[in-house]
């Protein structure tokens, strides 16, 4: 039996990871594998679609209500849903209050301690919550954790400023442990060159896009159906473009330490696929006279 | 019979000063100084309230310590509520000796650990309900609480737990002040800056609560602030005053209640022993009511004296006839106290290490039994406590801020005093090393040593610990032996 491969998603939030990771854990389930996804959100979204439900009830919650995680048994946080896949939500607090972070690392060292991590599973994909903005939700990525991360982004600015921070957060843990960059995923929005783009985003990253995931409005379809594409109408284009991350992922060998961009490069390469304006420099501290000054002088 | 010269102090320093790496060595000597009473200020010679150094040995406490343990914690008829995981309260239950009257768990509550005992779900999902349901519990067990403090330990501060609203809510509910303080432990370098928080907690949610109200004034109202009944210390400072004829308003806050807390603004003058951690409020109360305040000492006699007739001087001739006639009454028995004990510790040297207050307002206690400090220091004090300090030591006494577990071994080496006055961290370290050792914090199970009645437990005690016969007892039997031994070969 091969291995238990772990993977985490990250990405900025909204970009489509919750969407992207289930599609592709179903094609995965498939194709015969057994996979198990962990959801590290508080929203509790990330299992939704495999489950057909609004949203599981969490390893938090029902810490919450037993009063404590060591009053919980594993079949009690898990549920399992289309193709076979098990599925858990760590669960945190509403917005505003308490420590989703800490949530995280409750939950996740929960499943370990019961053993969630079994021998019969091939995949874990962790679906991680937008930003890492504390230890909690690099959790993860530590020690013996997820191996393989995977950065979910689109042509956007923001996405591509969110996935290179993420490789600065990785880096941190990758010099101290196991934990590799395995790709980034372009979840498509139609931006202008986007393939191009990302392509040498990844190239300067070090990595590689491993997919390029095309946008299909089936993807809305199935999900306001609480599906996936693959489970809603498995001979959608859109399904085969799952199928297609799904075997690049399987057969993917390309694990690195990424090299994080400084922002003076990451801007370049915006303003090189014209995506950020290039910025007039001389234009600084001017006050409108002085400018209106310069025009004169100019026209004259 | 001076301890050290000028010279040999300093030199001492930078001997001790030596083992450090040259940062180190360069912050802990900003740390350290040799007394000159003619300074008229510390700044140029000693730094203080700063963050202590990674690596050494300190005995500073944190915030929490400060609000709680101190200022907060005394008071008999409110509770305090330790708002987060269980130790902070736990390990500091009932530990500072603040004596009071009343009935533990019905109408006084200060030796009660109350908290609300956080668990992971609490980090996690915020413990905001939990203290709401906390609060309304108390409110059913404990019905004759007069309200209710919610000490913040450090996870209400990470997780950004909202205490004011629910304190605000809960106040309406119980109709009983709940006061919310952010005395999160990470907050400042030592538990001053809890004192401060606690001060100004104080400030914002129960001084002002009875303005305006109806109240039975008299001219010698006075309020005690900053005496937290150690072993009974505002008791025996209480009884002075109230002798010469002032009446006592409020005790802040050892055998205190909050209703006095909130008939202090009517006081004619406020009178502040423990000058670090009520300073705040006793300049607010200045600012706010233009009620004057007072620093006294009323340790051993020399410092009686001089403190009733100061206090006095606020008053007309009938409170100045009152302080001499309790000069007067009880002169004897402070003179027959130091005629007992002054032939057993004269000429004996002290060495001290306390918190704000204690290093420097002991010191004439000592004095008056013939004893000598040669070495004091603070654990959190500020500047304006070491211009205090250089006025009350003789010249060339060593001063030493924060110091390091090493460099008070060291000084201690050095110096040979034969008594130390310290806290409980220190005393085992120096009993082993032979040298007896009072506690200056809790007062090792005793008290009061303040005031009349003080002073003679304070001679007893530390005669009976400097004369102790143990001490002639530390060699072991093997080396006796030798002793003997040489002796009959000779």
């Amino acid at each position: 039996m091969a291995k238990l491969r772990q993977c985490a998603i990250y990405g900025k939030g909204g970009i489509g990871k919750s969407t992207t990771t289930q599609n592709l854990v179903s094609a995965l389930a498939e194709a015969g594998h057994r996979v198990m996804i962990v959801g590290c959100d508080p929203k509790a979204d990330s299992t939704r679609l495999i489950l057909h439900s609004k949203a599981q009830t969490t390893v938090m919650h029902l810490a919450a209500a037993a009063g404590s995680v060591e009053d919980l048994e594993l079949e009690d946080v898990m549920a399992v849903g289309y193709g076979g896949v098990k599925c858990v939500e760590s669960g945190g607090p509403e917005p505003g209050v308490g420590c989703a972070g800490r949530g995280v690392i409750t939950a996740i060292n929960f499943l370990e301690e019961e053993g969630a991590y079994d021998e019969d599973l091939d995949f874990v994909f962790y679906d991680v919550l937008g930003d890492v903005v504390c230890g909690g939700f690099a959790m993860p990525i530590r020690e013996n954790k997820a191996q393989e991360i995977y950065i979910v982004c689109s042509g956007e600015m923001m996405a591509m400023y969110a996935a290179n921070n993420i490789c600065k957060g990785i880096v941190k843990y990758a010099n101290s442990g196991s934990v590799r960059l395995a790709g980034l995923i372009c979840n498509s929005r139609n931006t202008d060159r986007e393939d191009d783009l990302i392509e040498a985003l990844a190239a300067k990253l070090g990595t590689q896009m491993i997919h390029f995931v095309p946008r299909d409005n089936v993807v809305q379809h199935a999900e306001i159906r609480r599906m996936t594409v693959i489970e809603f109408d498995p001979k959608a284009k859109q399904a085969d473009e799952y199928r297609e991350l799904a075997r690049k992922v399987v057969e993917n060998k390309k694990f690195i330490i990424p090299v994080p961009l400084e922002m003076e490069e990451l801007e370049e390469l915006l303003m090189e696929f014209g995506i950020m304006e290039v910025e007039d420099e001389t234009i600084i501290g001017k006050t409108a006279a002085e400018l209106a000054a310069e025009a004169a002088a100019a026209v004259a | 019979m001076p301890a050290l010269t000028r010279e040999e102090t300093e030199a001492l320093i930078a001997e001790v000063l030596e083992v450090y790496p040259d940062k180190a060595k360069k912050d802990r000597a900003k740390h350290l100084m040799v007394n000159d009473k003619t300074l008229e200020s510390s700044k140029k010679c000693i730094t203080s309230n700063r963050k202590s150094l990674p690596g050494v040995m300190t005995m500073r406490g944190c915030a929490y310590a400060g609000s709680k343990g101190v200022v907060w914690g005394p008071i008999k008829d409110m509770i305090s509520i330790s708002h987060g995981p269980i130790g902070c309260g736990q390990y500091a239950r009932a530990g500072r000796r603040n004596y009071y009257v009343g009935t533990t768990g019905v109408d006084a509550f200060c030796e009660i650990n109350f908290t609300s005992d956080f668990q992971e779900k609490d980090i996690v999902f915020g413990g905001d309900k939990k203290l709401a349901k906390l609060i309304t519990e108390i409110e059913t067990l404990f019905p004759l609480n007069k309200g209710i403090s919610v000490q913040s330990e450090c996870p209400v501060g990470l997780i950004g737990d909202d205490i004011e609203a629910v304190s605000k809510k809960a106040a309406v509910e119980i109709g009983k002040p709940v006061v919310p303080v952010r005395c999160e432990g990470f907050r400042g370098v030592s538990q001053s800056l809890g004192h401060h928080i606690a001060n100004d907690s104080v400030r914002d949610w129960i001084l002002s609560n009875r303005d305006g109200q109806p109240f039975e004034k008299t001219p010698y109202d006075v309020a005690i602030l900053g005496d937290y009944n150690i072993g009974g210390d505002a008791w025996a400072s209480r009884i002075l005053l109230e002798e010469m004829g002032l009446r006592v308003v409020a005790q802040w806050s050892g055998d205190g209640t909050l209703a006095e807390m909130e008939n202090t603004p009517n006081v004619k003058l406020n009178l502040l022993h423990c000058y670090r951690s009520m300073n705040y409020i006793s300049r607010h109360m200045e600012e706010k009511y233009g009620i004057p305040w007072l620093e006294y000492n009323f340790f051993g006699p020399t410092k009686i004296k001089e403190s009733l007739r100061k206090i006095a001087s606020f008053f007309d001739d009938k409170i100045k006839e009152g302080a001499e006639r309790v000069i007067e009454k009880y002169t004897p028995m402070m003179e027959a106290v130091i005629a007992k004990y002054r032939p057993r510790l004269e000429g004996k040297k002290v060495m001290l290490y306390v918190g704000g207050l204690r290093p420097r307002h002991v010191v004439g206690a000592y004095e008056d039994l013939g004893m000598e400090v040669v070495g004091t220091g603070y654990e959190f004090a500020h500047n304006d406590d070491y211009d205090r300090t250089i006025k009350d030591l003789g010249d060339a006494t060593l001063i030493y801020d924060d110091v390091t577990g090493y460099e008070f071994e060291q000084f201690v080496e050095a110096m040979k005093p034969d008594l130390i006055g310290s806290g409980i961290k220190e005393k085992y370290v120096f009993h082993k090393m032979g040298i007896p050792f009072r506690q200056l914090h809790s007062w090792d199970y005793s008290g009061p040593y303040h005031g009349v009645d003080g002073f003679a437990v304070f001679a007893r005690d530390m005669d009976m610990t400097l004369n102790n016969p143990c001490w002639q007892k530390l060699t072991p039997p093997w080396l006796e032996k030798h002793e003997e031994a040489e002796k009959d070969a000779a």
